[in-house]
């Protein structure tokens, strides 16, 4: 490429890079400054001396949700992978007649407004018991993440050749042995992928956290983001501290596995 | 010892059963539930105490609702925000992909940083946002440094003080033409126009999710194969015009394929909405997604935001179940 013709490249994708890193400076510059110095009218300018004391402060009021959403997010993030590698190993290698109906109708699952099924399962969860806790939520994940974690193990199954499972069927192994013997020391990259997928998403959740968990002391560190970014008393270094707390283990996640990442959200953008 | 056809039927029925607890659950959490949801928007339940009885006649909350100020408001937003948000989120994800389809130096580097924002929740990307567009501080200390407040007062000028998310104004407002049409085109109650206030929502969800349509849209750059670049170049074709005529028509799939996720993105918008600016100055940022969650976990109107929530189904399956069918189509 011409010298001339890079530096030009290099200038119109430095502006588009000030609009994406603009609110990441907001956010790190002001959870930076201490309580006196944030205000309004200094919103851009950096910080004068630099303070822990906003992350002290918003540490101290999310860490307990921290710890809420990693309770949440860990089992519901292994398990909806175990059941979609179970889900699509079935789908792609044991096809029957109407597997591809069932198939769409469990895929349609992923598609749905969550709201259309708000009501009638807080009152189911009223109902068993589960309403207002972690293990509540990891069922409500899981149950809603069967579509789109069968969706991308079917379709990395697919690109396994047929002829594995059939020898191994000559061979005399079961469905599940199959599965287990064959199919799973295959499956890294896919799990791998589907990981880090339900994780962002259940992470990042927001609707199943606020009306799942009523009690702030229970939710998941969105709700307490939300809470702390609307209340009064809390100074805006803290608020701002508090998101790049919040966002912190998605970020780390995107920037150390990027490639993964991409991998799960082309799948989960279904090529069905 | 069985045969290997034996064999192989006994364990098609094995396999059978391991989807079908999946199977049971999807039917009751999404079949279930959204029957379940659609016979309470029929019910008379909108107090604490649960009240089953039918209305009469049974569509009466759906009419009560589309009477509601506040839902057509609603509605219009979803309109207004789909349209901005998919167009400046194509039109961004397009120009950056085509920038990024060549080696370079730093290329790796900008394209992580463009998609970045898309591994943050709606929480965090609306919390931010609604500081840098507060009126009093964030966008607006822009005019005052870099002078143009200054140069507008010389001139005897306002200056430039945006109201943004909290600005109620609704422009390019098509009431009278609604009202020449037809005559119950007068009747509406609200602005049909564009809420000034959903621009920076819609500009907050481009940070957010431009970054994925570049990356669908490398995708598709990547697999077209140079033989046909050459070609046009071979043809007389300038990069420009290679990509208007040739790249970009062969890139439809994905765009319409990117569309549709991004417009189901937007039907059921409610994070970012409910973070960044809440229901706005005269609902002028209401979505249907925050009035079922006021109507059903504020307001108790139970019926009301179970037939809003079935009406944000209706609208998403009339995008997706063609995409869908389409799709398994195409395969087969």
């Amino acid at each position: 490429m011409k010298g001339t013709h890079r530096i030009l490249l290099w200038g119109v994708l430095g502006i588009a890079l000030i609009f994406y890193a603009l609110p990441v400076y907001v956010m790190v510059i002001n959870g930076l400054k201490d309580a006196t110095s944030v205000s309004l009218a200094t919103m851009w300018t950096l910080p004068g001396k630099l303070s822990s004391g906003g992350f002290a402060e918003a540490w101290a009021m999310l860490s307990p949700n921290m710890r809420n959403s990693l309770v949440m997010v860990i089992p519901a993030a292994l398990l909806s992978s175990l059941v979609g590698a179970l889900n699509g190993y079935v789908f792609s290698k044991w096809r029957f007649r109407g597997s591809e109906v069932l198939f769409a109708l469990l895929l349609f699952g992923f598609f749905i407004p969550y709201q259309a099924i708000l009501l009638p399962l807080v009152r189911f969860l009223q109902w068993i018991n589960l309403y207002g806790t972690i293990p509540g939520l990891v069922l409500t994940h899981v149950v809603y993440g069967i579509s789109v974690t069968t969706l991308i193990f079917r379709n990395f199954y697919i690109n396994v050749p047929n002829s594995i499972v059939e020898a191994a069927t000559v061979d005399g192994a079961g469905v599940m042995q199959t599965f287990r013997k064959v199919m799973l020391p295959l499956s890294l990259p896919a799990f791998a992928v589907t990981l880090i997928f339900q994780f962002t998403n259940i992470w990042n959740d927001f609707l199943f956290g606020i009306t799942v968990v009523p009690n702030p002391q229970s939710q998941p560190i969105t709700i307490a983001l939300n809470n702390l970014s609307g209340s009064f008393s809390v100074d805006w270094n803290v608020v701002m501290a508090g998101a790049v707390v919040a966002a912190l283990p998605t970020a780390l996640i995107y920037l150390g596995l990027g490639r993964l990442f991409v991998r799960g959200l082309v799948s989960g953008a279904v090529k069905a | 010892m069985p045969t290997a056809a034996v064999r192989l039927w006994a364990s098609r029925h094995k396999a059978l059963i391991i989807l079908v607890p999946s199977l049971l659950l999807t039917a009751i959490f999404v079949y279930g539930f959204i029957g379940t949801s659609f016979f309470f928007s029929l019910t008379n339940w909108r107090t604490l105490a649960v009240d089953l009885s039918l209305r009469d006649p049974i569509w009466q909350t759906y009419a009560d609702m589309m009477a509601m100020p506040r839902f057509q408001a609603d509605l219009r937003n979803t309109v207004v925000f789909t349209v901005l948000f998919i167009a400046l989120a194509i039109a961004l994800g397009l120009f950056l992909a085509i920038l990024l389809d060549r080696q370079f130096k730093g290329r790796s580097f900008f394209r992580s940083a463009f998609l970045f924002p898309y591994a943050l929740s709606f929480i965090v990307t609306g919390v931010v946002w609604r500081w840098i567009f507060n009126p009093e501080t964030g966008i607006n200390l822009f005019f005052d440094m870099l002078g143009i407040n200054r140069g507008l007062e010389a001139l005897g000028m306002d200056p430039l003080s945006p109201g943004w998310t909290t600005d109620p104004e609704v422009i390019l407002s098509i009431n009278q033409a609604l009202a020449a049409l037809w005559p119950g085109g007068a009747s509406f109650q609200i602005e049909w126009g564009i809420p000034v206030a959903l621009i920076p929502v819609a500009i907050a969800a481009t940070w957010q999710l431009s970054g994925f349509v570049m990356a669908m849209y490398l995708g598709g750059l990547a697999s077209i194969e140079a033989s046909v670049r050459d070609a046009a170049r071979i043809d007389g074709a300038g990069e420009w015009r290679t990509y208007r005529s040739v790249i970009i028509p062969m890139l439809t799939p994905i765009t319409i394929s990117t569309a549709i996720i991004l417009l189901h993105v937007s039907l059921k918008i409610f994070d970012l909405v409910f973070a960044m600016s809440g229901v706005g100055p005269g609902f002028a940022t209401d979505v249907p997604a925050i009035f079922v969650f006021e109507m059903m976990f504020t307001a108790a109107r139970y019926n009301l935001g179970t037939a809003a929530s079935i009406v944000m189904l209706a609208a998403s399956c009339l995008v997706i179940v063609p995409y869908l069918i389409h799709t398994f189509k195409s395969r087969e």
